[in-house]
Parts: structure tokens; sequence; C-alpha cells
């Protein structure tokens, strides 16, 4: 009787989770509707064409790698364009970029439909799955012709020979099996639905913030799997591993452009540099390797799209845990020594020059990981056509300790008119680990 | 420009003139080319310090010409050097080695490319006084590790797979103990001759002491 038992409970439990595996695979099916087509005028290929200044693939393909922002993750530092190598850390191991030039140990052997198939449907040509590093859950929006172009620009660069190195990740993150449940949770092929209610200039920006830019990539909290809420949110988020903060799209008081005239998001995105902020840390990148190579038009419909961004304010629950700042003597000492003599005595900055730091957004940032990393390593904004010869704050890591940082930075936290949480010395401490990386 | 590169200065000394005791090294008055060259290094990952990686990761060729040529246009004086540390004898062996090289290990000697004043040549070749000795110490060491590389063919490399870790300390007692002399600025040398190939450097092959092999 008791043996009979066991073996109908354990038919059951096979039974639910062959059907839960049988699901699973299901949902990682590749989209079986669209093996291509288009999107409407207005806002994919026919709009690149336009924007690249040429009808010849090869160009556009240039163009829209570009705005795919694809350089960074797929080059070593220091190593050929596009050759892969870069070891991409995640809270999961290590992911090493592939090799994407024209090699057979890169894109040879493939062809529209394969590259199509990653893009759209996250497989690689054998098969695989491929970790959501690269950022299909976003290029799955993107159209048929636009991939097609891309594949023909990466094919035509110099083929160059390099093994791509397999990934480094842990347990269970390194099984197939893993990544289709996390899939299966988490993605599905999707096309990018234009709003006709909406101006074409806002469907291109939202084509190319939600698609190629994959902007959410960094401007929104992922969960504990890893997974953004989706392509639609951009309300803000701790970069894992590099510890940046990339602030909220969204609210006005971080990163929100609502209240910011077009010319001064197109300038920021082309130039690095506004008369509103600048472009640091991993935002320099993004300058640097994508945007400023974009067409005026499709940074103003970037703009356009932003600064319609259903507003919504950042929740500030972890920060009022922590106590308010204060201007303690030790802190506005440390100021008149080090930074003064750019930033102003009261803190009004030099324009065209050092940036001012009363009224300036980024001094309230929650966490406060990003002033951290300032001070700690400095930073020159991106060499750009509008600021050749920008200029550069030296990094203050060999110069101040954790408890001069903290200092230092409550200081500019509770003085000007800002009425941000304190800095402790143990936040600090956790960010200068990451910048020694 | 000079407000331009105030975070050069923060390590490297007002005016990049660089603190004797400190482990940055002077960079004001070095030859421009070989300024140049070392910024491409650092943004390139030829050379590693990811504060100066950091810092120049996102800046073109032309910028790093126009900071180069600011330092290089510096000539300040400089203070004396710090007492001399280490050994006599080992001083000894660091200014034969500098002077003379050891032909029979096939080793130029540093005056050969650095100038007999030590003072380095226009535009590509720097000077060698001047120089914390831990700072000198680090770079032939990371050289002969291959911890630091140059545009190749990399010649610093092949002389420093040639030297052991005494003769490294002895040639960086020796030369951080010299004086700069008041003008220090490298002197362009449009006879130069190497003794070994350089990648980066424009001039023929062939010095008085090229090595046998």
């Amino acid at each position: 009787m008791k043996a009979r038992k066991t073996s109908i409970a354990l038919a059951v439990v096979a039974a639910v989770l062959l059907f839960l595996a049988a699901l699973v695979a299901w949902l990682n099916r590749d989209d079986p509707t669209r093996p291509g087509g288009d999107l409407p005028p207005g806002v994919g290929a026919n709009v690149a064409t336009a924007r690249a200044g040429s009808a010849d693939p090869v160009a556009r393909g240039e163009y829209l790698v570009r705005a795919g922002s694809c350089l960074g993750c797929h080059t070593e530092p220091g190593g050929e364009p596009y050759a892969g190598g870069r070891a991409i850390e995640t809270p999961f191991g290590i992911v090493n970029s592939p090799n994407i030039t024209a090699d057979v140990t890169g894109l040879a052997a493939w062809s529209n439909d394969d590259f199509w198939r990653a893009m759209h449907n996250g497989r690689s040509r054998d098969g695989r799955l491929l970790y959501p590093a690269f950022p299909y859950p976003n290029y799955t929006r993107l159209a048929r012709a636009d991939s097609d172009a891309m594949l023909a620009y990466l094919k035509s660069l110099a083929p160059v020979a390099r093994k791509s190195r397999p990934h480094e990740l842990r347990f269970p993150f390194d099984q197939q099996a893993s990544l289709a449940v996390w899939r299966a949770l988490f993605f599905r092929p999707a096309r990018f639905e234009t709003d006709p209610a909406r101006p074409a200039s806002w469907n291109r920006g939202a084509y190319l913030v939600e698609t190629l830019g994959h902007c959410n990539a960094c401007h929104s909290r992922r969960n504990v799997f890893g997974a953004t809420a989706g392509p639609l949110d951009l309300a803000g988020g701790l970069i894992p591993v590099q510890n940046w903060y990339a602030p909220s799209l969204t609210d006005n008081a971080e990163a929100g452009v609502g209240d910011w005239p077009e010319r001064e998001i197109v300038a920021f995105l082309k130039h690095g540099l506004s008369a509103r902020g600048s472009a640091q840390g991993p935002m320099a990148e993004v300058v640097a390797r994508s945007t400023r190579y974009l067409s005026d038009d499709d940074l103003a419909a970037m703009a356009v799209y932003l600064v319609a961004l259903p507003s919504g304010k950042v929740d500030r629950a972890d920060e009022r845990k922590s106590p308010p700042a204060s201007a303690s003597e030790r802190g506005a000492k440390l100021y008149a020594t080090h930074c003064a003599s750019c930033h102003g005595e009261k803190g009004e900055g030099v324009a065209g020059a050092y940036p001012a730091l009363a009224g300036n957004r980024a001094v309230d940032l929650s966490p406060p990981a990003n002033l951290v990393h300032m001070v700690l390593r400095g930073g020159y904004l991106p060499t750009t056509a509008g600021n050749p010869r920008p200029f550069g704050m030296p990094p203050f890591a060999t110069v101040l300790s954790d408890a001069d940082v903290a200092d230092v930075l409550s200081f500019l936290r509770a003085s000007w008119g800002h009425r941000a949480a304190a800095v402790s010395t143990l936040e600090v401490r956790r960010y200068r680990g990451a910048a020694s990386r | 420009m000079a407000q331009r590169v105030l975070a050069c200065t923060g390590c490297h000394g007002r005016e990049g003139h660089a603190a004797p005791d400190g482990y940055y090294p002077r960079i004001a008055g070095k030859p421009a080319g070989y300024l140049f060259n070392q910024l491409r290094n650092f943004r390139d990952q030829r050379r590693h310090y990811a504060l100066m990686s950091g810092l120049l990761e996102f800046l073109d060729d032309d910028y790093l010409r126009e900071i180069a040529a600011h330092f290089a246009s510096l000539d300040l004086p400089y203070p004396p050097p710090l007492a001399p540390v280490g050994s006599a004898a080992q001083r000894t062996a660091g200014e034969a080695l500098v002077r003379r090289g050891d032909a029979a290990r096939g080793l130029p000697a540093c005056n050969d490319c650095h100038g007999a004043q030590m003072t380095g040549r226009a535009p590509f070749i720097p000077g060698l006084l001047g120089l914390p000795r831990d700072y000198l110490n680090a770079q032939l060491g990371a050289w002969r590790s291959g911890q630091r590389r140059a545009q190749a063919p990399d010649c610093m490399a092949v002389v420093a797979a040639r030297l052991s870790p005494e003769d490294i300390g002895a040639v960086s007692a020796w030369l951080a103990a010299q004086p700069v002399p008041i003008h220090s600025a490298p002197p362009v040398d449009p006879q130069l001759r190497l003794p070994l190939p350089c990648g980066g450097v424009d001039a023929p092959i062939g010095g008085a002491s090229a090595p046998a092999r």
C-alpha cells in the first residue's frame, strides 16, 4: 500500500516536472510569427537610411551599430575593435564578450537569419541560448532591415582572428537549463509597436531609447535574478558590480529632463556637455562610443521621448534611514583645501570649466556612489566635436582617506541649500573597492 | 591650458614638477613625443595604472598631443636630489651600467639613447633624472615582467629582460641620486642612432655600442 502511494506521488512529481520542462521549452521557442518584417514609416530602417546619409547597408549598419553601443562591450580594453574579449563582470560571474568581426572566429559564417535570430530571439547560430548581458531583451524590438544592415557592417570589418573565450559563470548560472528558466520568466521575443497617437519623432525616439540604445540596461533596477522590469522602466538603479548609480530619467530631481530645453538634451548626448549637466562615469562612455555619432534629428527624437516620459518620484525610503548630512568643520576645511580653488568657495564653480556644486542635483543622489567615484578617480569628459579640449578633475584616491571623503561629501550634501543624507565612511569604503577594479 | 590639466598636476605636482620623495614622476620638460606615447599607452592599456587609464579613456589623440606639448614646453628648475640610498658599491655598479652598459650581456649604455647628460632626446626619448628611485625601480621591473609595454618593437623590454633585479636596483639608486641640470630640456639630436630597434622613435639603428646580438 505504502509502496503504491510512493509510486503515485513520484509519478505526479515526474508529471509536474515534465510539464514545467515542456512549458519552459515552449516559452523559449523562437518567435514563430516573425521571421522579419518592418516598422511603419518614420521609425525604423527607412529613417536610418536618411540619418546615415546613405542607402548603402554598410553605412547604415555602422550608424545603427553605434546607436546600439556595441563597441564598448565587444572590445577588450586596448584590443582590436569588435574582436571581443572584454570580461563583463556580473553578480553571477564573468561574461566574456565574443568576437563579432568578419573572421571565422567571429561572424564570418553568419547569415542574416542567424543574426536576426540572435537579436530577436536571443539564440546563437548553433541554437544556444544567449545570456542577457547581451541586451536582446531590448534588441528584440529591432526592425529586421536594421538587423540585416548591422550584420552587413560587422561583416565589412577587417577580420580579426580571436577565439571567443567561454564565460566564467558560477553554478547554476552556467547551465543552459537555468537560462531557459530565466527566459521563461523574463523574456519574450517582441516587436516594436508604434503609438499612432504620438508624433513620428516620439516614436523614433522610443525606438532608439528602448531598442537600440538599451538605456534601461543601466537606468533601472534589476531584481535578484538580474532582470529589469523591461525597456520602459527608466526609473534609475545602481549598476551591478560597477556600482555607479544610473539616475532616474523620470524624476526631474535626478536625471529626468522633463524641464530641459530640447537643445540642452541634444547637446548633452552629442557633446557630453550642456548648460544643465555633463556626462560622467559610464555615461561618458555612452557619449564617447555611441550618442555623439547620432544625427541631430535622432538626438532630438530621443529628447522628445525623454521629455515626455511619465514623471515618477524616486522612492527615497533607503535614504530616510540615514541621518541627514551635517556640515562639519572638518568637512568644510577639506573642501576649502582641496575643492574650493576650482568649484568655488560657495560651490559656484566656473562656467564652462568647473561644474557648480551648489544646486547640482548630482550632489543629492542616493546612493551617493557617483560622488564617491568622482572624488576618488576624478575624470575627464570625453573629447567630442563640441568639447574637443575638456577640463579634468584630479583623482583624490591617494590623497583623501575614506573618512575624509565621507566628511567632505557630507559637507557638500548639507551646504548651499542641499539637504541630502550623510555619507558614511563605510559607504566610501564599499565604493572605493569598486573603484579599484 | 594649465587650467585644463589640473587633473594631472594633482599627483604630478604643481606644473608637473613632482616632489622628489613621491612615487609620481615629473612630467614637466619631458619630450613631447615621449609624453604623447605614454598617454596613449595608458589609455590603450600598454601601461597599467587604473587612475591614469580612467582619466584618459575617452580622450582622443589630438587632445593627448596637446596635453603632451603643454608639459613638454615647461622648463622648470629642479631641487637637488634626496640623499643617496643604497651602498656606494651599488651606486658604482649602477653608474657603470648607465655610462658603459655591459657588452658581454648585450646591454647598451643608458647614455646611448637617453643622452650623455641623461636628459633625453627630443622628441621621443625621456630623460632619466629627477625621478624617484621607487618609480625607476617599478618601471624597469614592470618592463622586465611585461607589465609595462611600449610601441613595438619594444626596445626597453629587450634591455630590461637582460637586467637582473640587482642591476635594476643599482641603476635606479645611482640615477635617483644625480642632480637635474639647470636647463634640462632634452636636446634635439638629428644624428641620433639607436643600438636597438625602437617603436615610436623615428631614428636609424646602429649606435656606438650596438650590442652584438
